[in-house]
């Protein structure tokens, strides 16, 4: 009878029974928080700083992208639908924590590439940004053509647009037809994925608009052709970056709100936690000083 | 006599205000003129512009034959509305002259005449001459080709 009353009280607290955590636990979860807190708190910031500098930079490259493609536009030109071989870009960037930035283009190429292969056309892609290639290449892997890294750490210039386009013209695939596919920003709190067209030079030189432009033979019109891609590639890379800049901005203060919420929640808990050990304590002393007398 | 010449003052201001209405949209040029880091004009309404290309050098006016250029190292200059003129230096890029009149100038690299300074322009074609001498394989010479050209362009704009 003693023996098992002994058992009884030494019984362990541990076990499969959830308890009202330890004051400790929760010291150790409301630091951890915090530090998280200071960091997001932080990265907003710099997200910040980056946003506007890469929107001062977007109004001259809005007004040149425009320009490149007012070409494309006034003379309607069309690829023919027979053609086979298709190009997609997409571009995005390297770092993640900016919501749903990666993963919108990523969907917007999966849908084009199965309309393009449902119609039996040939498509390969070139991915900008290494998040897009961390997408794509399960299920994609066979239609990646290039991919580009080391986007997004600093901001986009022309040379890199020119780096891109010279890779991919040296690839050797000699597309038809091809678009871009890009966040577009359109204000700190939106943005929406759009897709530009991008034309071949056999395309343009067989437009039947192009007869009524004067003087122009393969030479230059390679060269233009050329210039403009790099242009449109620029051009996205730019609208890209501001795009993804205010979309961290966004998640970081969100996710810094999160966390304020969680702190002041486990603050209470906290405080709720020592008084209630407090109380334990008190009654185990007054308890057992009744037990004494 | 003074009625005759307040009769001509009265004239006068209807006789401009014709002309204006006469100049009508019809042959404006939508000018637009920007590098990948600055826009100098955007959709200006200007009279004439000079720019450099591949073939040689010509003028747009409103109403230009259509077409599309290249632009080599040279100076471009615009001819404003009220007859002033400003220069610029181009490095490359391509010139569009579309169907409506509007012309898009995209140049790789664009500054103002002004902000150029001869004597770093002649020591850097000096430096490029010599560079010539000792360069070998084709994408290197094709470089400093290309900074050649672009130095005597300067040179000789600023001259």
């Amino acid at each position: 009878m003693f023996a098992r009353t002994c058992a009884a009280v030494f019984l362990p607290q541990c076990g499969q029974v959830r308890n009202m955590a330890t004051l400790k636990d929760i010291t150790i979860r409301l630091k951890s928080i915090k530090n998280i807190q200071k960091i997001t708190k932080s990265m907003k910031m710099v997200a910040a700083a980056k946003y506007s500098r890469a929107e001062r930079a977007l109004k001259p490259a809005r007004v040149y992208g425009t320009g490149t493609m007012a070409l494309y536009e006034k003379a309607d030109i069309k690829a023919p639908e027979d053609k086979n071989k298709h190009l997609i870009i997409g571009v995005s960037s390297d770092r993640g924590l900016c919501g749903a930035i990666h993963s919108s283009v990523a969907k917007a190429m999966k849908r084009e590439i199965a309309k393009l292969s449902g119609a039996g056309k040939e498509v390969m892609i070139v991915n900008v940004g290494d998040k897009l290639r961390g997408l794509l290449y399960r299920t994609h892997g066979k239609h990646i053509l290039i991919n580009c890294k080391e986007v997004g750490r600093k901001p986009p210039s022309f040379t890199d647009a020119s780096v891109i386009a010279t890779e991919l013209l040296n690839s050797g695939y000699e597309f038809d037809q091809g678009s871009i596919v890009f966040n577009r920003f359109r204000s700190v709190i939106s943005y929406k994925t759009d897709e530009k067209p991008l034309f071949s030079l056999d395309t343009v030189a067989s437009s039947e608009n192009m007869g009524i432009y004067d003087d122009i033979d393969a030479d230059v019109l390679r060269n233009y052709q050329e210039f403009a891609l790099v242009n449109i590639i620029y051009f996205g890379l730019k609208e890209s970056t501001t795009s993804e800049q205010s979309a961290r901005m966004t998640a970081m203060d969100s996710a810094s709100k999160n966390a304020s919420e969680m702190i002041d929640k486990l603050t209470l808990t906290f405080n709720r936690t020592r008084q209630a050990v407090i109380t334990k304590e008190l009654i185990e002393i007054i308890s057992g000083a009744a037990a004494l007398v | 006599m003074m009625a005759a010449r307040f009769l001509l003052r009265r004239a006068v201001p209807a006789l401009r205000h014709a002309r204006c209405y006469a100049d009508a949209p019809a042959a404006q040029m939508s000018f637009t003129f920007a590098s990948p880091t600055q826009v100098f004009f955007k959709e200006a309404s200007v009279k004439q512009i000079d720019v450099p290309t591949l073939t040689g050098a010509f003028g747009i006016l409103p109403a230009h034959v259509p077409t599309l250029q290249v632009l080599r190292p040279g100076v471009v200059t615009v001819f404003n509305d009220d007859g002033s003129s400003t220069k610029y230096f181009v490095s490359s890029g391509s010139v569009t002259v579309n169907a409506d009149s509007s012309v898009q100038l995209l140049a790789e690299e664009a500054v103002p005449l002004d902000s150029l300074d001869l004597t770093m322009a002649k020591a850097n074609l000096e430096k490029a001459q010599s560079e010539l001498v000792g360069v070998s394989g084709e994408a290197a010479r094709a470089e400093v080709l290309i900074s050649m050209e672009a130095s005597e362009a300067i040179v000789k704009a600023l001259e």
